[in-house]
């Protein structure tokens, strides 16, 4: 129990240092709406081929725009030293893996909750009645993403190119779990719901995300300890 | 003793790679349906077993020097990932010039070739990982915990990939004569060559270890001596 | 009691040698001034004292336990060569988000409390970024006290500092040391950590080379300990 308070402790620590000056969400939210834009010479959004890359095009944008605010994650902890003290006091780096992390979900969720709206009324896409499986699969998916960034970010952060090698290193790791957000999204913009072929996807992602979350809070303390 | 046994190993591979190459390329007979390109397949297939293998390896190795913190598990580790990235290039090109000769187009999203490709870049992240990082207990330590978190990757994409493959089915490389059975001469040497190249292999791993042994003792005596 | 106890340590940094066979122990009340040149392993040696490091070899006690024990954590201050605050937060906001992470049954309280020991109360919701290195020190060592830790481990606690910043480390120390705590800090100003000192240690090329009590001879003539082991 005390685990998980510390974990919220850091978590809202986080939070509150970036919503301080909000500049990895303004970047990441400035990006997002960039690529969405892009992408708009790039696919002609109202052909109905667009319609069945939708959720392929929405998640490409939500791992790039991303990727800003997973760099951030314990990169914040470089100046003053402030991971020395994070790591010397008496919160379970695993603890402390987890807290960093739902902060990344937070903020990355709300980037794609204001993406969302915005792709629907560029590519005339209908998501509000869809809105509620759409937001577990966001969750589900978005979780997969942060912690691999997460653990990364932790793994990357005594590096020169940090910034390069983040991308670099968590792109192709997440590759099933796009992989599956992106089938399921497609699915429910276009209004099919899901049957038993497509409940693969699901189980996927469930499992992507347990598989590696439970992987980076056994590892965390052997990357944070020098 | 440790000279003499690598060299005996790259000697046996090349022996039996050259007696693999007289009958693959000599005393086998064409195939009925592909003609005689089905015989790069006696190195496609084997390739992606082989790199499969390593990267397995490299993973144990991996776990085994987060525990014991044995540099020469760190050696092993490395030595088995650049062994498994040059035969998973190995897999692509060959299934690339497959792909070019039966369907005229370079490549295909056949799921051996799409998941070969996405090991190779989770991998090339592994050595840059490494060019990165200075110092060598952290350059094994970080590299270890991501090879782990790699080879799972791996492990995964490769079922995603196959589920992915009954939603959008597409060509399929497959070493299948004309009929559908294989000629037992040919699943023979397919077996040979198998060994050959693991052998082969086996033998380029044990030289890179060598290499980074040698390498780290030079580095850190190097450092001995700045700081006398 | 014995606090803190260092039994045969080894770091390896690759095949560097950073320390080499370290042994020592600390009871309630000693301040131990590490002193050494730069490289010596110092660093090396608090920040395994510290939990942030393990060693290759050896072992770590700290109040019987080993240092990595987050019971032990939480009696531990570690104050570094940074802050180890966040500058985009207030004093008062740091200090109740360590309170938390340290597991204090009123973090606010503590927080308040030590704030206004080092003289911070008049500033305390305002953001660290804009603190004077004066007061970013004064905001690390309340962080570093905050949870009143049995030991406290300082690296070069002194460096840059003015006259009244030292004054006011050294005396939140004093009363650290009154009260039955250890205290173990490195340093290169030998004069305001030997008027403090209980216990002198001096490290060279990893190597405990000298384990004794603080001497009147060592006060007089802070150099000496360097110059009899050759380091000068």
């Amino acid at each position: 129990m005390r685990f998980f308070r510390q974990s919220l402790t850091v978590a809202a620590k986080d939070l509150r240092s970036e919503l301080r000056n909000k500049e990895a969400l303004n970047a990441s939210l400035a990006f997002a709406l960039v690529i969405l834009l892009l992408f708009s010479f790039a696919f002609d959004p109202t052909a109905e081929t667009t319609r069945e890359i939708s959720g392929g095009l929405l998640w490409l944008v939500f791992a790039f725009a991303g990727a800003l605010i997973l760099n951030r994650s314990f990169a914040r902890e470089l100046p003053n030293d402030c991971l020395d003290a994070l790591v010397a006091s008496p919160v379970p780096p695993g603890a402390l893996f987890l807290g960093k992390a739902l902060a990344n979900l937070a903020l990355l969720v709300a980037v794609e909750l204001v993406s969302l709206p915005v792709f629907g009324v560029f590519y005339n896409v209908r998501w509000a009645d869809r809105f509620w499986p759409l937001a577990g699969v966001l969750l589900l998916a978005t979780w997969g993403l942060t912690v691999i960034g997460t653990m990364f970010s932790a793994l990357t952060v005594n590096l020169r190119l940090r910034e390069l090698m983040l991308p670099v290193l968590v792109y192709p790791m997440i590759i099933p779990a796009l992989m599956a957000a992106m089938q399921l999204t497609t699915l429910l913009l276009a209004g099919e719901p899901i049957t038993g072929e497509q409940f693969i996807w699901l189980r996927l992602l469930v499992a992507f995300d347990i598989i590696f979350t439970a992987l980076a809070v056994a590892l965390v303390e052997t990357v944070l300890l020098g | 003793m440790r000279q003499k046994i690598l060299y005996g190993l790259i000697l046996a591979a090349a022996v039996w790679l050259l007696r693999n190459l007289f009958v693959i390329l000599l005393a086998l007979p064409d195939e009925a349906a592909q003609g005689a390109i089905y015989r790069i397949f006696f190195f496609h297939l084997p390739a992606w077993f082989t790199c499969f293998t390593a990267f397995f390896a490299a993973g144990a190795a991996s776990v085994l020097y987060l525990v014991r913190r044995d540099a020469r598990y760190d050696a092993f580790a490395v030595s088995a990932v650049e062994v498994g990235v040059a035969f998973t290039a190995i897999g692509l090109v060959t299934g690339m010039i497959w792909a070019r000769i039966i369907w005229g187009i370079w490549w295909t999203w056949d799921p051996r070739l799409t998941w070969a490709f996405i090991t190779l870049l989770v991998y090339v992240g592994y050595l840059m990982l490494r060019r990165a990082t200075e110092e060598p207990a952290e350059r094994a330590k970080t590299s270890a915990v991501l090879c782990i978190f790699a080879f799972t990757s791996v492990v995964i994409t490769y079922k995603a990939i196959d589920w992915w493959r009954t939603q959008h089915p597409g060509a399929v490389l497959s070493f299948r004569t004309g009929g559908g059975t294989i000629d037992p001469r040919m699943e023979a040497t397919l077996f040979h060559n198998w060994f050959a190249l693991l052998l082969l292999a086996v033998a380029l791993l044990l030289l890179r270890m060598r290499q980074e042994l040698a390498q780290r003792e030079i580095d850190a005596l190097r450092r001995r001596a700045h700081a006398l | 009691m014995v606090t803190l106890a260092v039994e045969n340590v080894w770091k390896y940094y690759g095949d560097f040698p950073a320390l080499r066979g370290v042994t020592f122990s600390s009871g309630a009340g000693a301040c131990l001034a590490l002193l050494g040149r730069n490289g010596a392993g110092k660093t090396t040696l608090l920040r395994i004292l510290a939990g942030l490091s393990r060693p290759s070899r050896g072992t770590v006690t700290v109040l019987g336990r080993p240092a990595r024990d987050p019971a032990v954590r939480a009696r531990v201050g570690v104050l570094g060569h940074g802050i180890a605050v966040y500058d985009e937060l207030s004093a008062l906001e740091n200090l109740v988000l360590f309170g938390r992470l340290y597991g204090l049954a009123d973090p606010r309280r503590a927080a308040l409390a030590w704030l206004e020991r080092t003289g911070l109360d008049h500033v305390r919701d305002s953001l660290v970024r804009e603190f004077s290195r004066g007061m970013r020190q004064r905001v690390a060592l309340a962080r570093a006290l905050l949870h009143d830790p049995d030991l406290l481990l300082l690296d070069e606690p002194f460096t840059a500092l003015d006259d009244r910043a030292i004054a006011l480390v050294q005396s939140r120390l004093r009363d650290a040391l009154a009260a039955g705590r250890t205290v173990v800090m490195s340093t290169h100003q030998l004069r305001e950590a030997l008027e403090l000192a209980t216990h002198v240690a001096l490290v060279s090329r990893g190597r405990l080379v000298h384990f004794g009590e603080r001497t009147e001879a060592m006060l007089a003539d802070p150099g000496w300990l360097y110059r009899r082991y050759g380091e000068a």
